[in-house]
């Protein structure tokens, strides 16, 4: 096609065609007039002359060949790049804000990339995977018994696979080195349903997730073969001990597989038949009641979530009525990935949606600052766009010229920006503290997606900060301009209206943000401040995990009771306690059903508690109050009749208020004797509602698998040592879990509100600084525009002050606007924070007041300067010039 | 904006069109023989504008009324020479007839006037 030649001329010109067929028409018509009579000479230059100019002739034929906008574009682009190097302050600061803006939107994207639309590196066609967890009468979150797994896995039509998961530990010694390390119970169609497959061995084969116990196998990460097996080549085959079993490894899974549960690296999988090994409750898997699976289902093709809830909601409506005694009121939920309940995705969710408000809010900030420096770039060349426009360039020239230059800003922000966004790529991490020793996995993924959305943001910005200041220059009243002895245009008077508007929303915007960061302050404030109902200074905790070294639960006593004892008489411990969870800690703590003589529950019902497993030190070693009767004591043993504590919230609700000491409760199907009255705590976050509780006894209740409570004055550091002395006495296989204060435990629930808080403060600083810049450059301009008026008004006897007040007025007006509609959005916004907030409310006066003062004082700050520049301005030296 | 430049209507350029189709539609020829022959066949009534014949040239070339390439002469030179397309013999023939429809129109209205 003549286009594709053209274009291909256009960008690779062949020189001297048209040179040559002028020379060869000009030659030929010379010999012509040679064999009409005319000399050589006087031939050649008839010739010529009757050929005209030839270089007139190769422009107008070039301009055949060549595409016009290719060449205004190339043109346009030289022409941008000599501006732009030639003022390098105004190129860096455009550059830099938004790089600030871009690379603050690309990191944010790559962290919704990578940790809620595709967390699990490897895993393919993660669109089609979605969570599946159970429901309890509709609610209540609860995880899904194999049984139950089994029968959906069978009669789903929808699904090509259900891959069921539960996440696991173990305490891996390799060599001389015992390291806790997160893993995973899997079924068999594990690997092949994800697409991953092992670089060494395999993965799990069909019938290896059935039988009790009957297939100790496992595949491990890259990681723990490289680091463990120091990359042995002929690990497969190989046995380990796991959980004090010997285990085959059949596998090694590729290099960045990390599993399927966000935030976490999995060092190894094992298939579900080893759930009695790894999980303390007993053989499950064919155990109807036994509720422990969590999973992923991967739709077929074209199958939405809805059309998939339906049928799987109707086989567990099948399953309710063949098996009331389990399934009444049971249901399973699917959630699209990012929603997952059961792992990090869910947590981080809405904190992203407030990290993307105020990366956007940021951008939008960069963009006004650089539309302004635009601006007054712009009519510092009006001159010369005034001059182009008089020789008869189009104004769609010009604007494409603008627009152009723009376009060069933000190439190179975007650049700069997504290099900044890969810096940030492990900033959640970083601000996400580490769980029971395991290191967070929380980065950022910067893919084609990541990157085609940072290049949409780029272009968008410069649509944003480059077309106004070139619609409103390009305007030019050209006769007006060139009249005018000083080439100033008019249309300055829009413009100056166009920038207070832009400064007008930055404002609005900081204080926006300032006040999101002021709430999210005074909440994490709250909550340093809340009372729990349990001790946080002066108690440590940590785990120790005999049942993976092998323990059962009689062995497992035997420990616990020796452990306790030489615990208790390290100098300094004042108290020592086990229990089965560890409040505000990740593992949920366990419900049961329950049942009280004198309580008839609503119809359809199963009322249930939550309880914890504990030894009798725990509520002198925690500090929570015994209200009536007693704590738990070393007599209340598997000799004596089972008893139990319940906590008031439990007491009103099951006794009405009537005192429970003495009477019969039924928790895990079994009737114990309560005897004493526990004051409430919190038991996984301070947001939560209160909810019944209740405490039974370890020694009734044995488990190999618990959690260390010390109250002692001394720090973790301190008391470290001498705890794995004393535990390493007893079993030099059973190492400790982190020893960290009780306040750390507490606090490290507060995680998504700390990442908020930061990235809030962080942009809220941006935000603000580039607000003030912007402000800044308004009102600085505004007075070397002016400067004739006010050196006019000093000649007539206006005082300093007076020229003072008059400038600041201004920058006064803008703020007050400024602030105004800021104040309007912010009530309106932070209502959407509400589940961040602990103990402020949306609309806290305190914090918008303390906002609004920092807003101001930053904004009179950026006025002053210009302001205090005006009075020193010379009027004889001005009205003279 | 559109990718090429409107150009101003030219009812000369249009006739340069014409009489360039027409001379190529004898047979192929390069630049100064065109002009030449429209010169000859003219009776030197026409002259043609080098300035204008090779834009006109490379801008028919390039919608594709005509074809070029280089050939060697009788005497030993390169010349670029041009032939009528298929496309271009069929621009010829409407031109042809927007051009009789002209001047039949311009002799009536100078035979009424």
């Amino acid at each position: 096609m003549g286009w594709m030649r053209r274009l291909g001329r256009s960008l690779w010109p062949v020189g001297g065609t048209f040179d040559e067929e002028a020379r060869f028409h000009i030659d030929a018509r010379a010999r012509q007039y040679v064999e009409s009579g005319m000399s050589p000479d006087d031939a050649r230059r008839a010739a010529e002359r009757r050929f005209g100019s030839v270089s007139v002739a190769r422009d107008r034929t070039e301009d055949a060949d060549t595409f016009r906008w290719l060449d205004d574009a190339r043109r346009d682009l030289g022409y941008g790049a000599r501006l732009l190097w030639r003022a390098p302050g105004f190129s860096l600061l455009a550059t830099l804000c938004l790089t600030v803006g871009i690379g603050a939107n690309a990191a944010v994207f790559s962290w919704i990339e990578g940790i809620l639309l595709r967390p699990y590196p490897l895993v393919a066609d993660q669109d089609r995977l979605c969570a599946l967890v159970g429901t309890n009468r509709g609610a209540d979150r609860t995880d899904v018994s194999w049984p139950d797994w089994l029968d959906l896995r069978r009669n789903s039509t929808l699904a090509d696979a259900f891959i069921a998961e539960k996440i696991t530990g173990t305490t891996l010694s390799v060599g001389d080195r015992a390291e806790r390390v997160p893993g995973s119970l899997v079924s068999a169609n594990y690997f092949d349903a994800l697409g991953v497959r092992p670089i060494l061995g395999r993965g799990f084969l069909p019938g290896e997730d059935t039988g009790r116990n009957a297939h100790p196998v496992t595949v491990i990460s890259y990681q723990t073969w490289r680091e463990r097996f120091r990359g042995d080549p002929a690990i497969v085959g190989k046995t380990q001990l796991l959980n004090g079993l010997p285990h085959t490894i059949v596998g090694v899974a590729p290099q960045g597989f990390y599993g399927t549960f966000v935030g976490y690296a999995f060092q190894f999988w094992v298939p579900a038949s080893m759930q009695p090994q790894f999980s303390a409750g007993g053989y499950a898997l064919e155990d109807r009641g036994a509720r422990w699976i969590e999973g992923f289902v991967k739709l077929r093709r074209g199958v939405s979530i809805p059309q998939a809830q339906a049928e799987l909601s109707s086989v567990m409506a099948r399953l309710e009525n063949e098996y009331p005694d389990t399934n009444r009121g049971r249901g399973v939920r699917l959630y699209p990935l990012w929603e997952t309940p059961f792992n990090n995705a869910g947590a981080m969710l809405p904190t992203l949606e407030i990290a993307v408000a105020v990366v956007l809010a940021v951008l939008l900030i960069a963009c006004a600052n650089v539309a302004n420096l635009l601006l007054v770039r712009a009519f510092s060349r009006q001159q010369e766009m005034t001059i182009r426009l008089s020789i008869g360039a189009g104004r769609g020239r010009l604007v494409r010229q603008l627009l152009t230059e723009g376009l060069m800003l933000s190439v190179g922000a975007t650049l700069a920006g997504l290099v900044l966004a890969r810096w940030l790529r492990d900033a959640l991490a970083f601000l996400t503290p580490p769980r029971g020793g395991v290191v967070l996995r929380l980065p950022g993924a910067i893919d084609w997606r990541v990157l085609a959305i940072s290049a949409a943001i780029g272009v968008g910005a410069t649509l944003l900060f480059g077309l106004v200041p070139a619609l409103v220059t390009s305007r030019v009243d050209l006769a007006g301009a060139l009249r005018s002895e000083s080439g100033a245009v008019g249309g300055s008077r829009r413009a100056g209206w166009l920038r207070s508007t832009l400064v007008v929303a930055q404002i609005a915007l900081s204080l926006v943000l300032l006040v999101g960061a002021g709430l999210l302050v005074r909440s994490v404030q709250a909550i340093r401040a809340a009372n729990p109902g349990f001790a946080t200074d002066g108690v440590l905790t940590t785990t120790v995990d005999a049942f993976t070294a092998g323990y059962d639960a009689g062995r497992g006593r035997v420990f616990e009771d020796e452990l306790l004892d030489r615990v208790g008489r390290i100098p300094g411990v004042q108290a020592a306690a086990l229990s089965r969870s560890t409040p505000f800690s990740y593992a949920s703590t366990a419900s049961s059903p329950i049942a009280v003589d004198a309580y008839v529950p609503p119809r359809d019902q199963q009322p249930t508690v939550e309880y914890n497993t504990v030894t009798p030190g725990y509520f002198a070693t925690l500090g929570i109050p015994i209200v009536s009767g007693r704590a738990f004591t070393d007599a209340d043993d598997d000799r004596t009749a089972p008893v139990a504590i319940v906590d008031e919230t439990a007491a009103a609700q099951f006794w009405r208020g009537a005192d429970p000491v003495g009477s019969r409760v039924q928790l895990r199907g079994q009737w114990m004797r309560v005897v004493g009255v526990a004051r409430p705590i919190k038991t996984r976050n301070f947001m939560e509602a209160a909810r019944p509780y209740a405490y039974v006894p370890l020694r009734q209740n044995p488990s190999p698998l618990v959690a260390l409570h010390l109250r002692t004055p001394l720090g973790a550091a301190a008391m470290r040592p001498a705890l794995v002395r004393e535990i390493q006495t007893l079993d030099s296989n059973i190492a400790p879990g982190e020893l960290i204060t009780m306040r750390e435990q507490v606090e490290r629930t507060t995680a998504p509100q700390r990442i908020a808080l930061t990235m809030l403060i962080v942009f809220g600083a941006v935000a603000l600084a580039l607000a003030a810049v912007g402000l800044y450059g308004v009102m600085a301009a505004t007075v070397t525009q002016s400067t004739k008026q006010l050196a006019l008004r000093i000649a007539l006897g206006a005082e300093p002050s007076d020229v003072r007040r008059l400038v600041l007025a201004r920058g006064l007006r803008m703020t007050a606007a400024g602030t105004a509609v800021g104040l309007f959005f912010a009530l309106e916004l932070t209502r959407l924070m509400g589940f961040l907030l602990y103990q402020v409310a949306p609309r806290d006066p305190l914090v918008f007041a303390a906002a609004l003062a920092v807003v101001s004082v930053a904004a009179s700050g950026a006025c002053l300067v210009p302001a205090l520049r005006a009075t020193r301005t010379d009027p004889i030296q001005v009205l003279r010039g | 904006m559109t990718l090429f430049r409107r150009r101003k209507p030219d009812a000369l350029q249009g006739t340069l069109d014409l009489l360039v189709l027409q001379t190529l539609s004898r047979g192929p020829h390069h630049g100064y023989g065109i002009a030449a022959d429209i010169e000859a066949v003219s009776g030197d009534l026409l002259r043609v504008e080098e300035g204008s014949l090779y834009p006109a040239l490379h801008r028919m070339e390039h919608l594709g009324w005509i074809a070029a390439g280089w050939q060697t002469t009788e005497n030993n030179r390169r010349a670029r020479v041009y032939r009528l397309t298929r496309a271009g013999e069929r621009q010829l023939a409407a031109q042809r007839e927007k051009w009789a429809r002209l001047t039949r129109g311009v002799a009536r209205v100078l035979r009424f006037a």
